[in-house]
């Protein structure tokens, strides 16, 4: 170790910055100071104020400082309160759930395809079975995407099909194989009897079939009513539940087919 | 105000002439295709009204019995009316039923028969025209009566609940505290469903789906606010995706006063064919011009996608074929809420400067409509205070160029659909802005020759060589190679082409003909 890594390494340790119980930061070390602001479904009035001021007392402000209020319309009320909170974190205590693969932006994910698999990258997506329920395939496929964030068509290196709803297992198998498919996406939203995990089952099973397992590409199937950790059972790469955006799902394509490359199950 | 950026008129007249040249070959395609969703329009409009016990309309499900037995390409109207005056019913709905029971075949009409079908099928669409006719006269009423609103740009807020009954109660507080137009957002997907769901809805996917009943509600529940506070609320929904012309059809008959109705943007957007995107826009613009609609394009989803800078001149583009599209359709420039948007990043130095060079090049171009001015959503972060000062930012651009509609910005876009105080807090912005700043467009007058004039002309320029590029080829060869955003959109592919056919030498249409020559029988 290098006497400029050894410093860096202990100053890790030490930097005064890394503290071990914080609490917020106003204007002075340890002075708790913290800014929110709420909506009560109350008429603006004395009581009104003195409700914004216990709420903000059991979130554990204390002094709360009630600096504006205003009303909505005629039975509601926006509040903005400052004040000192009593609470403290522990930060060796503090547990993160840590995604498996790294977060992309678009941009970066057409850089890794582009550098390292110098090719595009295609994807297939599909609703299989009687799902006509587009929705979820769309969202993540679509230019215009959800909540802000554009679809997989958006991303230059990534070829994108979509073969939208009702497709059969075997046209899918067939499509994949046409498209010389790196990932197949299969969005189902309709559960009565089971129907999304029978219809993924029949799925994966035909991918088996129909390729060795070095050939196959990677399967991703996405619903509101999966269970992210059910992929062994369904004989699938990956699960994405409700409120998978396209970045998440770019992301992981680009983790399991390019950066972290291994075995499929 | 015109000639606060010195363009050239002679640039601008042809940029108008290249947009004409590049829209006409669509047009001719438009008028001589027909879709499902025109014929099911057009039987809307003949009062076939309601949905099967799955909830598929009617409609579908007599436009899918014509069209097994004679195909598509003869229009549905003649083979209807025809079996119409066979089973000796009057009433087109229960026919529909008949159809979808399987208990009526349908053919194509000869001679005599074709005649008196062309006759009772002239007669029961005009019927509905009429009525659309009656809605627009309601409305200049209420308009006369109540009043617009008293500045420019109006306040466009949208709501979306996914449940027309919340919907409601949102909507009025949102009149009340100064919106001047509603907009209803659709559930999530909804452009992508070949059929109009039917009745009043109380669950969307991050918006409520447009039926005839729910902009019924909505249009009531916005009369009572219209009486209460002394103004004519506008409402909006979408005539988009794959039920375009129907859903034009049905905000006529409910008295909508806006539709979001764009050129392209099914096609990029949304990947549904280009054919059937330019056969449906042109329907769905007509009966826009008839009903009095105020359509709104879509130019600022370009800029979600494509860089504001980089790709402005798109957006000038676009706004020029939608306006070719739009007169040829026969809607007057008031009509014509074309779109842009405060889309720069913000973090590039002279961004401001350079959303008003763009901003006020599109009031310049279009100097008659009321252009509808998009506020940022690209470069919202969730970082709710800085987006506060970008939407006020935003609203000044909107008030010193004059334009005519403005989408209200949320702080909190991209992190939660609009709380109440959001849009609490967005009004105040609003109401800051034009009050502090409401004339500043008079005083403001770009310095000649400096840089808000140098860069609008650099993008009228721009926008005139891509134009020069597209006339070269066609449009649809534009759109299928990539031109506009970055998506490949071949005519032979997409969505809905299925549902489209070419004319045969003896297509009718009533609808068509009324709406054209602009009679009422």
């Amino acid at each position: 170790m290098s006497s400029e890594e050894r410093s860096a390494f202990h100053g890790h340790q030490v930097e005064p910055g890394d503290k071990r119980i914080v609490r917020p930061y106003g204007d002075t070390s340890g002075d708790g100071m913290v800014q929110i602001s709420f909506t009560l479904p109350v008429p603006h009035t004395k009581r009104a104020e003195g409700a914004a001021l216990q709420l903000a007392g059991k979130m554990g402000i204390d002094p709360a400082m009630l600096v504006h209020a205003k009303p909505i319309g005629d039975t509601f009320t926006f509040f903005v309160v400052y004040g000192r909170v009593n609470h403290l974190v522990d930060m060796s205590k503090v547990q993160v759930v840590e995604r498996d693969f790294p977060l992309l932006s678009a941009k970066e994910v057409n850089a890794v395809v582009k550098q390292k698999l110098r090719r595009k990258l295609s994807v297939v997506g599909a609703c299989i079975g009687t799902d006509a329920h587009t929705v979820g395939i769309d969202a993540i496929l679509n230019v215009k995407g959800i909540a802000g964030e554009k679809g997989l068509e958006y991303y230059r290196e990534l070829k994108v099909t979509n073969l939208g709803a009702q497709v059969s297992v075997p046209e899918l198998v067939e499509a994949a194989r046409a498209e010389k498919a790196d990932a197949v996406l299969v969005s189902q939203v309709v559960t009565q009897r089971d129907a999304h995990l029978h219809n993924t089952r029949e799925m994966s099973a035909a991918f088996r079939e129909a390729m060795p397992a070095g050939k196959r590409p990677l399967l991703i199937v996405g619903g509101p009513r999966f269970d992210e950790t059910m992929t062994e059972e369904l004989g699938v790469d990956r699960i994405f539940g409700r409120g998978t955006t396209p970045g998440e799902v770019a992301s992981y394509v680009v983790h399991a087919l390019i950066t972290n490359k291994k075995a499929k199950v | 105000m015109t000639g606060k950026l010195d363009l050239d008129p002679a640039l601008v007249a042809r940029a108008r002439e290249l947009a004409r040249r590049a829209g006409q070959p669509v047009v001719d395609l438009a008028r001589s295709h027909t879709t499902v969703s025109v014929e099911r329009a057009v039987l809307r409009l003949a009062g076939v009204t309601g949905a099967d016990p799955d909830g598929i309309p009617w409609v579908n499900r007599l436009v899918d019995a014509v069209v097994a037995d004679t195909g598509l390409g003869h229009g549905v109207t003649l083979p209807v009316f025809d079996a119409l005056a066979r089973e000796q019913i009057t009433d087109v709905t229960l026919l529909a039923q008949k159809a979808a029971a399987g208990s009526v075949r349908f053919q194509q009409p000869t001679g005599k028969a074709a005649t008196a079908a062309r006759k009772a099928a002239r007669k029961a669409v005009a019927a509905g025209v009429r009525q659309i006719d009656r809605r627009r006269a309601e409305r200049d009423r209420l308009v006369k009566r109540y009043g617009d609103p008293k500045q420019r740009p109006w306040i466009y807020l949208i709501v979306a609940t996914g449940d027309i009954y919340e919907d409601i109660p949102q909507a009025q507080a949102a009149a009340r505290a100064g919106a001047d137009v509603i907009a209803v957002i659709r559930s999530t997907g909804q452009s992508l469903l070949d059929y109009v769901p039917e009745g009043a809805t109380r669950e969307g996917f991050a918006g409520t789906y447009a039926t005839q009943e729910n902009f019924r509600l909505m249009r009531a529940a916005l009369d009572e606010s219209s009486r209460e506070l002394g103004r004519y609320v506008r409402l909006t929904n979408y005539a988009s995706g794959l039920c375009m012309p129907e859903m034009a059809a049905l905000a006529g008959l409910e008295r909508l006063d806006m539709m979001l109705n764009d050129s392209m943007y099914g096609i990029l957007f949304r990947d549904i064919n280009p054919i059937r995107t330019f056969v449906d826009q042109r329907f769905s613009r007509q009966v826009h011009a008839r009903a009095g609609i105020i359509i709104n394009t879509g130019e600022d989803n370009y800029l979600t996608t494509a860089d504001a800078v980089d790709e402005a001149h798109t957006v000038t583009v676009s706004q020029l074929l939608n306006e070719y599209f739009a007169h040829e359709a026969g809607l007057a420039d008031w009509q014509l809420g074309l779109g842009h948007a405060f889309e720069i990043n913000p973090d590039l130095p002279e961004s401001f400067r350079l959303e008003l060079a763009h901003a006020l090049l599109a009031r310049e171009l279009f100097p008659d409509a009321p252009l509808k001015w998009m506020p940022p959503t690209k470069h919202m972060t969730g970082d709710v205070f800085r987006g506060n000062l970008l939407d006020g930012f935003f609203n000044l651009v909107g008030t010193m160029t004059g334009q005519g509609i403005l989408l209200v910005g949320m702080m909190t876009e991209a992190v939660v659909t609009p709380w109440l105080s959001d849009r609490d807090i967005a009004l105040q912005n609003v109401r800051y802005v034009l009050g502090a700043a409401g004339g500043l467009h008079e005083d403001f007058v770009p310095a000649p020759g400096g840089f808000i004039q140098q860069r609008a002309n650099r993008v009228l320029g721009e926008a005139v060589d891509l134009l020069e590029r597209i006339g070269d080829q066609s449009l649809l060869t534009a759109i299928a190679e990539g031109t506009f955003g970055i998506m490949k959109r071949p005519a032979d592919r997409g969505k809905g082409l299925d549902g489209v056919a070419k004319h045969e030498a003896d297509y009718y249409n009533p609808a068509s003909d009324l709406l054209e020559e602009g009679l009422t029988r």
